[in-house]
Order: C-alpha cells, then sequence, then structure tokens
C-alpha cells in the first residue's frame, strides 16, 4: 500500500492505491501449494549442463492472501458491464449471461484435450456442429469456420479464402475496396494478405454510394479482389446500396466481404449470406455475449457461401451417421490460422447463448438494441446531432461538432466527464472519418431508465461545457487517477516493471 | 426474456419520443428484398432445460485429468503443444470478479486502472521468463506485449516481425516444430508471399532430436542474405530442450533473427532462458499454466522481444506513466504500431486479445511464485525422468531421440502406437499421442507410427506412472 508522508496507508472508500505484486511480499514467502515428489529427485543442473537456468526467475515472493487481495483490489480500479451501462460503439457491450459461465466450465468441455481421440470428444464436437447450424441459420450462409480467435482473426482467415478462391481461378486480383469508414483491423487484415486496399469515400449522407464503387472498379480493370465493408457501417446506419454495390464488385469478378462487427443490428430482420456477401466474421465476443474479459478471448467465427466451402480452414466438424467427426482431407484449405479448434470456451457460451435466446429472443435483441440507439438519438441529438441524417441502426454516432464550435470543449473532455457521472464513456474518435466522433451502441440490454440518464448527463455536460468549461476540460475529478500523461508513456517507454536503482 | 428489460409501456414511451409508430418502423428503411420474412429457426430454452442439454453434450466427451481429480474422465497424458498443469483454484475465483471477466480493453484509463497494472504486470513476468536477466540502472533488455491469440499464431507473428527487422523474408524452421505451428506460419506466409510458396525452409534433427547444426550452418552458408530468421521450439516437439545458443551463434554470424518458440514455459523455471541464450524473439503457450485445457482454446500467445525491435511488435502495449497529479498509472502505449492508428502499415491486425487468460497465467506465477515455479518445474523434470527410466526399461521399448528433455517423451512402443493408444483408451487412460495421428504427424521422425508423445506433470501421482508403464506393457505385443 502506498504511504503518506505520515507514515499511514492512504485509501478512498476503501480503494487502495496498490503498487505493483513485485513491490510486495518477503523473501522466501510463496502462495504455492505442490506435491510432496513421491519419486527420486533428479538433478537439473546434471541433465541439463550448460542450458540449466542458475538463477530462477525473480518471479513475487508472496502469499496466496497477498495475491488475492493484490487482484482483487486492481478489479476494483475496472469499470465492467455488471457495474453498469457501458456504451462502446462498435463494441456491443451486452450483458454477460452468468449460466454461460458455468457451461463452459463444465469439466465435459473445459477438461478436454485438443489432442483426444474423436471417439472421447462427441459432445464438444456435437457442441461445434450445432453452432455452425445455428450461426448458419442466423447469417444465412452455407458454412461457417469456428477456428479464428478474434474479428481481425476472422477478417485474415476470409481474406485469404478470398485470395484462395481467385488463385483456384488462376488469378490473383490484388485490389480490395474499403469505406474510409472502416476499421482499422480491414486494412491490416489486407496487408497480411499482400493485397492493397483502395480507400473509398462515403458519400455526404453517410453511405456508400453504388457510384463510387463503379468508379473504383473501373479505374482498376481485372484487379478487384473484393470489397470489405461493414454493415451497418461504423457510421451506425445500414448500406441500403450494399445489393447493388455486391453485383457490381460481382460483375468485376470480386468477392464481398462483410465486417459482421455490427451483427447485432441484424439478427432476425437480414441474413447477410442470403443477400450477395459472400464472406463475413462473426464476433461471438460483441454479438453473442461472450466477455471481453479486459481485451480479450474473443472468437471470430467466419460464414462463407457454397462456392467458397473447399477453402475453409482445416479441419471442419462433419456429422454422418450420428458420429461427429473432424475432417482434414480438404486439399484446397487455406490450411489453420492457430493451433487447435479454435477459443472453444467462447463457443460454448456463445452456444449457451444462443439457444437461451431462440430465434425469437435474438430478433427481440434486435429490436430493442435498435430501439434504444434510435432513443438515445432522439433524446440528444439537438446537442449532440447525428453525424448522418439516415437513421440509426444499433448505434448512434455524434461528434463535438456543435460543442466545439460554441465551447472550447472536445470530446476527450465530454468522455472523461461521463466519468463523473458514473458512466464509460463511449467510443471516441472513431470512425477516422468523422472528426471528434462520439460512437454510442447501448445494446438492448439497458434500461430506459438508465438510458434517460445517459442522455441526462450527456445533456448536463453539454450545459457545463458552456457554464463551466474548465470543470469539463479537467475531468475526471471523481476518479483516483487524474488523466494520464500519455505522451510521457509513448516517449519513456516504460513497459514492465523494474527493480530501483 | 430475462435481458432484456423492456416492457411493453417503456416500448410505447420510447417510441412516442423518436416519433415512430411501431418498432418494426425502424427497420423500414432497409430494402425489402434484403430482408428475412420469417422468423430464425432457433428453438429456445429456459435455464433447467439449457443447463441439462449443455450437461447431456458436455457427459458425451471425456474429459483428461491427472488422477488425482480423476472423477470420471481419464487418466491423461497428452501435451502436444498442451501440457495441463493443476491451476490453483484462485485463479479461477478471481477470473470470475465481473471486474475483470466484463470489462474491455482499457480505452479510458482512468476507470481501467486494474486492468492495466495487471497487464504490466503480465508483460513483466512474461519478459523474465522468457528474457534475459535485468541489469540495474539498465533499460529493460528484452519487452513482452498484452498478449497474442496463441503460441502458433504468436510463432507466425514473430516471424513476421522478424521479416520486418530484417527487411528479409525467408525463415529457417528447425526440426522438430510443433505440426500445427509449423501449419500456421506455412498459412501466415502464404498470405504474405504466394499460396504455396512461403518462404520457408526446414531443416531436420538428428538421433539426439536436436537440429542438425552441421545442415543449419551448410543452409546459411548458402541463403545467408535471404535469412530473416531462423525458428526453433525448444522443448521441441519431442521434449527435446534446443541448443538455442549454438544456433543463435550460427544464425547471427549472417545477420538472421533467432526466434524461439515455447509451448512450454514451465520449462524455463530449470532451462536457461531463450533471451539469455541469444534469443531475439520468444513466442510462447501460457494455456497450460493458465487455465483448463478447453479444447485448446481460449489459451494466451506470450510473446517478447529484445527492445531494440520494440517499434516492430505486434500487438497491445501497456506502459508506465503518471497522472497529472504525478500519481503512477498506467495507459495503453506506443499505438502508432497498431492497425486503429496505422491501418495497412500496421504492425499487425491483432485488435481483440486473449486479455483474461493473460491475467489468468499472471495471477499463477505470482501465486508460485520465486521458489514455486522452480519447485514445480523440478517436480514435473522428476516425474517425467522417472518415466522415462522405467519405459526405457520394458522389453522393446525406447526413447525415439536421446536429447535431455524436460516433461514431455517421445517413446518408441512395441508395434503400432496408436494401436497401444486404443486398448489404453479403453482401460480410461489417455496414453500419449501417437506421431501418426491426424494433425499431430511428425513425418520427419522415422518410425512415427510406433512412437508415443507421452506428457507428465505433477499431476501425476507415482502410482499413475506405474499404472502407465504397466499397462503399455501389456497390451503391446
Ligand atoms: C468494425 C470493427 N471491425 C473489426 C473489429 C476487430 O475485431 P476484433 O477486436 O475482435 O479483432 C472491431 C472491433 O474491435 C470493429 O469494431
Amino acid at each position: 500500500m502506498t504511504q503518506t508522508k505520515s507514515g499511514l496507508v492512504e485509501t478512498r472508500h476503501l480503494l487502495h492505491h496498490e503498487p505493483p505484486i513485485f513491490e510486495q511480499g518477503a523473501a522466501g514467502r510463496s502462495g504455492a501449494s505442490l506435491p510432496t515428489l513421491d519419486v527420486p529427485e533428479v538433478s537439473a543442473s546434471t541433465l541439463f549442463g550448460d542450458l540449466h537456468r542458475d538463477a530462477e526467475p525473480s518471479l513475487p515472493e508472496v502469499s496466496e492472501v497477498d495475491v488475492t487481495r493484490h487482484f482483487t483490489r486492481l478489479s476494483r480500479w475496472n469499470y465492467a458491464i455488471d457495474i453498469g451501462m457501458y456504451p462502446l460503439g462498435s463494441c456491443t457491450m451486452k450483458y454477460n449471461p452468468k449460466v454461460n459461465e458455468r457451461m463452459a466450465r463444465l469439466p465435459g468441455f473445459a477438461g478436454l484435450h485438443p489432442a483426444q481421440a474423436e471417439q472421447t470428444l462427441q459432445g464438444a464436437l456435437e457442441l461445434m456442429y450445432r453452432l455452425e447450424q445455428v450461426l448458419c441459420e442466423i447469417s444465412g450462409f452455407a458454412r461457417v469456420t469456428l477456428q479464428p480467435a478474434a474479428g481481425a482473426h476472422g477478417e485474415l482467415c476470409g481474406l485469404m479464402m478470398i485470395r484462395a478462391y481467385h488463385q483456384s481461378q488462376g488469378r490473383f486480383p490484388r485490389k480490395v475496396l474499403i469505406p474510409d469508414s472502416a476499421h482499422g483491423t480491414n486494412p491490416a487484415s489486407v496487408t497480411l494478405n499482400q493485397m492493397e486496399c483502395v480507400p473509398l469515400k462515403t458519400s455526404a449522407d453517410g453511405l456508400l454510394s453504388a457510384e463510387t464503387v463503379r468508379a473504383a472498379v473501373a479505374q482498376h480493370p481485372g484487379d478487384i479482389a473484393g470489397l470489405m465493408v461493414t454493415n451497418p457501417s461504423t457510421l451506425g446506419i445500414f448500406e441500403e446500396h450494399l445489393a447493388e454495390i455486391s453485383e457490381i464488385i460481382h460483375q468485376a469478378g470480386g468477392l464481398v466481404y462483410m465486417d459482421g462487427a455490427n451483427f447485432n443490428a441484424l439478427l432476425g430482420k437480414v441474413r447477410p449470406g442470403a443477400t450477395g456477401v459472400d464472406v463475413m466474421h462473426i464476433n461471438l465476443h460483441k454479438t453473442f455475449t461472450t466477455p471481453h474479459g479486459g481485451g480479450g478471448p474473443g472468437s471470430g467465427p467466419v460464414g462463407v457461401v457454397e462456392k467458397l466451402i473447399p477453402f475453409l480452414p482445416t479441419p471442419t466438424v462433419e456429422h454422418k451417421d450420428g458420429v461427429y467427426h473432424l475432417n482434414y482431407n480438404r486439399p484446397q484449405s487455406v490450411g489453420r490460422l492457430r493451433s487447435f479448434f479454435g477459443n472453444f470456451g467462447m463457443h460454448v457460451r456463445a452456444y449457451t447463448y444462443i439457444r437461451e435466446m431462440g430465434g425469437v429472443g435474438l430478433t427481440q435483441a434486435t429490436e430493442m438494441a435498435v430501439l434504444n440507439a434510435v432513443y438515445l438519438r432522439a433524446l440528444l441529438h439537438e446537442e449532440f446531432p447525428p453525424v448522418s441524417d439516415k437513421p440509426s441502426m444499433h448505434e448512434y454516432v455524434t461528434s463535438d461538432k456543435k460543442l466545439k464550435k460554441e465551447t472550447s470543449v472536445q470530446t476527450l473532455d465530454i468522455a472523461k466527464r461521463l466519468i463523473d457521472y458514473g458512466f464509460h464513456p463511449p467510443t471516441v474518435y472513431f470512425p477516422l472519418v468523422v472528426p471528434g466522433a462520439l460512437m454510442i451502441e447501448p445494446t438492448e440490454t439497458e434500461s430506459k431508465e438508465t438510458l434517460d440518464q445517459f442522455a441526462s448527463a450527456l445533456l448536463a455536460i453539454a450545459k457545463e461545457a458552456h457554464s463551466e468549461p474548465d470543470r469539463v476540460k479537467h475531468a475526471p475529478h471523481q476518479t483516483a487517477l487524474r488523466r494520464l500523461d500519455e505522451t510521457k508513456a509513448a516517449r519513456q517507454p516504460r513497459l514492465r516493471w523494474m527493480p530501483q536503482g | 426474456m430475462r435481458y432484456i428489460p423492456h416492457t411493453d409501456a417503456d416500448v410505447a414511451q420510447m417510441l412516442r419520443v423518436i416519433g415512430a409508430p411501431s418498432v418494426e418502423s425502424l427497420f423500414a428503411h432497409i430494402p425489402s428484398t434484403l430482408r428475412l420474412n420469417r422468423p430464425l429457426e432457433i428453438e429456445a430454452l429456459d435455464e433447467m432445460t439449457l443447463m441439462a442439454h449443455l450437461g447431456q453434450l458436455g457427459a458425451k466427451s471425456s474429459p483428461s485429468t491427472g488422477a488425482t481429480i480423476r472423477e470420471g474422465g481419464a487418466l491423461s497424458f497428452l501435451g502436444a503443444g498442451l501440457i495441463p498443469h493443476h491451476v490453483p483454484v484462485a485463479v479461477d475465483m478471481l477470473l470470475q470478479r465481473a471486474e475483470w471477466y466484463t470489462s474491455y480493453t482499457p480505452y479510458q484509463p482512468e476507470v481501467a486502472q486494474g486492468t492495466l497494472q495487471a497487464v504490466f504486470e503480465y508483460q513483466t513476468l512474461v519478459a523474465e521468463l522468457f528474457g534475459s536477466p535485468v541489469v540495474k540502472g539498465q533499460p529493460a533488455p528484452f519487452v513482452s506485449n498484452a498478449s497474442m491469440y496463441d503460441g502458433a499464431s504468436a510463432t507466425a507473428e514473430a516471424v513476421l516481425m522478424a521479416r520486418r527487422v530484417t527487411g528479409r523474408s525467408l525463415a529457417i524452421v528447425c526440426g522438430a516444430v510443433h505440426p500445427q505451428y509449423l501449419g500456421t506460419l506455412r498459412c501466415y506466409l502464404d498470405g504474405m508471399d504466394s499460396v504455396g510458396q512461403a518462404s520457408i525452409k526446414t531443416v531436420g534433427f538428428g538421433s539426439d532430436g536436436r537440429v542438425d547444426l552441421q545442415s543449419l550452418g551448410t543452409l546459411l552458408a548458402d541463403l545467408g542474405n535471404q535469412v530473416a530468421c531462423v525458428l526453433v521450439q525448444s522443448p521441441n516437439y519431442l521434449g527435446v530442450l534446443q541448443d538455442v545458443a549454438a544456433i543463435q551463434a550460427l544464425a547471427h554470424k549472417v545477420g538472421a533473427l533467432t526466434v524461439v518458440a515455447c509451448p512450454e514455459p514451465l520449462a524455463f523455471g530449470l532451462v536457461k532462458s531463450p533471451g539469455s541464450q541469444g534469443a531475439d524473439i520468444v513466442a510462447g503457450e501460457g494455456i497450460g499454466l493458465a487455465s483448463g485445457p478447453s479444447l485448446g482454446g481460449p489459451g494466451v500467445g506470450l510473446f517478447a522481444a529484445r527492445s531494440e525491435h520494440l517499434r516492430q511488435m505486434p500487438g497491445r502495449l501497456v506502459g508506465e506513466t503518471v497522472d497529472q497529479d504525478g500519481r503512477r498509472g498506467y495507459v495503453l502505449t506506443l499505438s502508432t504500431r497498431e492497425q486503429h492508428i496505422r491501418r495497412e502499415k500496421a504492425t499487425s491486425n491483432i485488435c481483440t486479445n486473449q486479455g483474461l487468460i493473460a491475467l489468468a497465467f499472471a495471477i499463477h506465477l505470482c501465486l508460485l511464485g520465486k521458489s514455486g515455479f522452480r519447485r514445480l518445474a523440478e517436480i514435473n523434470l522428476a516425474k517425467s525422468e522417472y518415466l522415462k527410466q522405467r519405459l526405457s526399461s520394458l522389453r522393446g521399448f525406447k526413447m525415439a531421440v536421446s536429447g535431455p528433455t524436460f516433461n514431455e517423451l517421445a517413446v518408441q512402443v512395441r508395434g503400432r502406437a496408436s494401436d497401444a493408444a486404443a486398448k489404453l483408451r479403453e482401460q480410461g487412460i489417455f496414453a500419449g499421442v501417437p506421431l501418426d495421428q491426424q494433425d499431430f504427424e511428425l513425418p520427419s521422425l522415422p518410425d512415427a507410427e510406433k512412437t508415443l508423445l507421452i506428457a507428465t506433470s505433477e499431476r501425476h501421482q507415482k502410482a499413475d506412472l506405474d499404472r502407465l508403464v504397466t499397462a503399455l506393457d501389456e497390451v503391446c505385443p
């Protein structure tokens, strides 16, 4: 614990300023519980010779009590969905059902080793098969791979399949059209496939227009690998021209990739695989409630239309005569993108959620997610005008444009001040095409009362921006730490704890 | 629906504020040709029925366990990239705090100091384990990132990083590397090169299971300035510790980096860290120490590299800084490497990583601590040496390779390994991975079909090891 000058422990509502674990404990202390050795001791230095590590790694010397308190205290410095609304646009921070956690920990799932023989893994293979089936039903694709570990991994996988498809036809077109509003992972995934991005400008109404796509296609005759499009877009609006755009891409020999980060807007309403999209990743850690865990793990299944099935990663799970098995005999497959079968624990959670909700429940989730976002827009649009006049779907994207004109307050200040009102800020400064963007995604699990409070907080901040701008600009005031010096962090990187001296 | 709070009255009021006649009208702008005009065909289940359904699915598989916790599961000696260890109960109990598992990536540091500090501590632990020792007053020699997806993709990213650092494209892979790691590397490099033309050359191993240094030397002399890195796994797929320093010396001569893959980080409780042996980039897998095997995922890709290559690192980094009152705090930093800023020029496309499992890995390492980590490694080594001695004394059994091992052994049995494994399965024992098993095969190993890859750990008691030995002797012809 941090000591004050008087030597006393400093606290705030019994929240401890917690020093790094490396500054705690005492030489010789341990939190380990290890079995007594029931076979002869061996000498590692004799067995390993030069390879023997003389000094043990300098890990902390603390008891289990110390460790438990340390990580419990640290946890209390985190905001979390279970504490309150977490309106990060594009992240779909909906409630993570407790039953999912319990199911993923069943020994028949958590205890399975990936090298077990197929006949001892039947329940797990059945679960993966069933999850694939329900995801196909929801998304309209012919098959889904569960292997990718997250959305970006799914993008990598999808683009690999697109590339493999073209190459199977003796072509290697290089250009991938990407709207300027896309997430950074999209262009980064393109580069990992030795292809090139062609940025497309979003129209004034916020949509991608068929003319823009047609013009881009015309500039790169014979060289269009495909289009990567997020729908609803990162402006939270439905790409109304996507059918026509898909046709243009297909005619140019390209394939259409849809970034499914915003799929929560479409469940039971639109099945992308049935409407011209060829490949799409689904984020189980967004749409299907698997927890974000402070940064991961996620899971990014990828759906494909019929003609891309041969290229799916290996293995696939097949079902024949009541038996599930792994199919490795897939000569055109892109191969494997990681070890084993993907983030299986997330598959169990997502399947549990989908089966609880059912088709009707999922559709209702989408409806209420959209209702919530549109409601917030209705409450806020005067002070925080939407960046597009098109109807919002599951998220409402606004900016600091109006407030910045009238006051000295900007997006970062609004975000930080929201913390003082008890809310996690929305996603800020993304998409990059919207200067000072504020991207608000309430999700369906927030109630009307919470939305009303959130809107009141934002409106109060807008008032404060006029009356007390300094208060907003120095927010947050209620947190244990104030604004952090990011420039210092980047200029003098300290990326691990170091002994003093 | 218990996760959706809206009452009919709420919906009506909200629609009134919006000025919309119905919820359906909020979707009216979606072209009707794109709309699904039927309900999704998925049946909804209440919690009890749901739990019964999942419980039935779970009951259709046999979990792998150590004998000490054998409850309906099999006594398992499976490893091959995932050697399960006993993870103390405290780890999962702490992970189940909602503040850990229901928080997002720490984009707003003032309300995410918990995650940020935990990642900072994780980075320290991984750098300590894999890097070279810190010298007081000197800058940190190695840095770790905030995690990658898994050991295989981390290894592929390490090779990509070496290509960026050196501006060269060829990766020389020293046998024996986990076939799934090699497969993943091929897949990633196919993306960067041409499909089927991944810039990979492999070097075999000798009768000791270690890379054939002479062939490596010849290859490096031939290809010299094209080589971005030499990739070596240690302990390797046959369980053998590689002499990373000797490999590094050869690589260094031609200006190539040394990348070390470590699917079993516990080994470095007793073995010189890859960093002290000269490695430039180290990629590993933490699942065995962090969480249950869970069919191989989610785990955590460990990733550390020499500090001088920091700007080419993939993934998130947490750095220490101060707040405006001068208090110590932590933020995500150096993000100009990352996709959300650099887009197509980013060092990687990774965004969501494996944060929660990284936290579990860190908690377990803290619990074990300096002495516990070492002792756990000693226990693993002792069990494995005992098993090695017992198996070697069986008629017709021998170690497939002779090099020093840690806690996994490639053992030649009498007859086909897969037959032996199948027979032991009937007795409730997962004896090991036959090295001709699909997706785990090592074709470069002579007599692979006779070889079982057997992993031991602290989870096995002497009686379990004896039982395995006796059972194997009985079923082999
Ligand atoms: C629109 C969009 N695309 C892609 C991604 C990347 O997904 P992931 O973080 O799962 O890799 C995200 C989210 O982070 C996103 O919001």
